[in-house]
Order: C-alpha cells, then structure tokens, then sequence
C-alpha cells in the first residue's frame, strides 16, 4: 500500500495503491496536510488502485476535506470501484463528497 | 450452526500492522468458498479489519505484550469469524452509531461498528476466555 502525489495543473492528485485502512490513514493525512501547508487548494483523490477502505480510512477522508475547505480549498473523489461505492453509499458519505467515474472528470469539474 | 469445522486460529500480536495480513488470510478462505466476489472484497476485508482495530485499539488499548485471537469457522450454512482481544468488552448496540443521520455525518469518527453491521449478516459480542466479537456471514 503506498500513496503517490503529482501536480496535474493546478491541482494535486493524490493515488491510493493498495488499502485505506488504520495501518495507513495518517501517512495519507500527512501527505495532504503538507499540500496544502505549502498553499495547494486544489486536491483530487483517485481510488482507481485501491482494495477497500475501512472506518478510520472513511474518516480521515472526512478530515480532509473539513480541512481543505477551512483553507478555501476543494476535495474532490473519483474511481470507487462497486465495492468502495457501496460503502460510501452505506454511510452516505457519497452525499458529502463530490465524487466522479473519472480522473479527467473529475479534474474538469474543478 | 450445524456440522462445522475451524478453517484457521490465528494469534496475533496486539498491533495494527498485522490486520491486512490476517484479512487477506480470510479473503482467500471466502474464495475458496467461492463467496460472491463483493462478500469476498468489500465485506469481510472491512468488517474484519473492523474487528481486529476495535480489539487492537480499545480493547487492548494499544498496550505492548498483549495479543488478539481470530478463529474462521465454516459450517453448511455459515461463515464465521471470532475476534477476541483482552479487554473488558462491551455492548455491540448501545455503542453503535447510525453514522447516517444528520449530526454524525460529518463526523471522524464512529463509523466502526456501524460498517460491520451493514456488512456482516450478525455481529455479536460476549466474554469467553476474553472479549469476543463475533462476526457472522450466511453462505448462499
């Protein structure tokens, strides 16, 4: 499991290769809360190469985006599986973010 | 549960690096069940990470030396996982929270239970020799 960062114009793209799970959450966080400590507004998180993500995955997501939005920033999702669109169904959480099928969507709708 | 049989007992060190290794263990028990793909890549792996971070983290409260116990039984009819941890336990439905409704949405936290319930056809928990979080899937 490992997490990527790249700048796609000026919005940072971030891949979850493998799980979200409590093992891993905070490296995520990090990464992010680093981004955005150096003035990024714009984050896009891709699941395209994640398994599945559990409760304390789901929550740091729920920081974030708290966070980004205290900074003026934007989270936005995009590629859940069936399996990860289930789960945010189930805890509503596709009702909190704006989540889209693609990267390139999603990088459009910023 | 009928005729059953123990498809593994694992004991583990109370640490959360050795959940994904344990789920995977268990995901590919439910393949050879030939569970439907879902029940093998979304329910398990997350409701049985949830129960061994419950028992790793609060639990054993993250204390060094302790250990946490996970056995995989298979019936006719079911699948069952048992996850027990040192701690003092507790009730399955007065700590759950709907996660759903308005003022917990937003929350960070507290989403544990609630996903193991959703995901799992019965979650149980009671002392025996420990805490035990029962966590049960009928088969097709």
């Amino acid at each position: 499991m490992s997490f990527s960062i790249k700048k796609q114009g000026d919005v940072v793209v971030v891949d979850v290769e493998g799980q979200l799970i409590v093992g891993n959450r905070q490296e995520l966080k990090q990464k992010v809360l680093d981004e955005l400590e150096k003035g990024e507004k714009k984050f896009l998180i891709d699941f395209s190469q994640t398994g599945y993500i559990d409760s304390s995955g789901l929550g740091v997501l729920v920081s974030l985006s708290k966070k980004i939005r205290e900074q003026g920033g934007e989270l936005r999702l995009a590629n859940l599986n069936d399996d990860l669109q289930t789960l945010f169904e189930l805890t509503k959480l596709d009702t909190l973010f704006q989540i889209s099928d693609t990267r390139e969507r999603a990088l459009e709708s910023f | 549960m009928g005729d059953s049989r123990v498809a593994f007992d694992l004991q583990i060190p109370s640490d959360i690096e050795y959940i994904e290794g344990v789920v995977e263990l268990a995901t590919q028990r439910c393949r050879e069940l030939k569970l439907s793909p879902a029940k093998c890549s979304l329910n398990i792996p997350v409701a049985l990470t949830e129960a061994l971070s419950n028992a790793i983290l609060r639990g054993n409260g993250a204390t060094g030396g302790k250990q946490v116990r996970i056995r995989a039984i298979i019936s006719d009819t079911d699948l069952v996982f048992e996850v027990v941890d040192e701690g003092p336990g507790f009730d399955v439905d007065e700590c759950t929270v709907d996660c759903t409704t308005d003022e917990n949405l937003t929350r960070e936290e507290g989403r544990g239970l609630f996903l193991m319930r959703q995901l799992m056809d019965r979650v149980e928990s009671f002392r025996d020799k420990g805490n035990v979080v029962r966590l049960t899937l009928h088969r097709p």
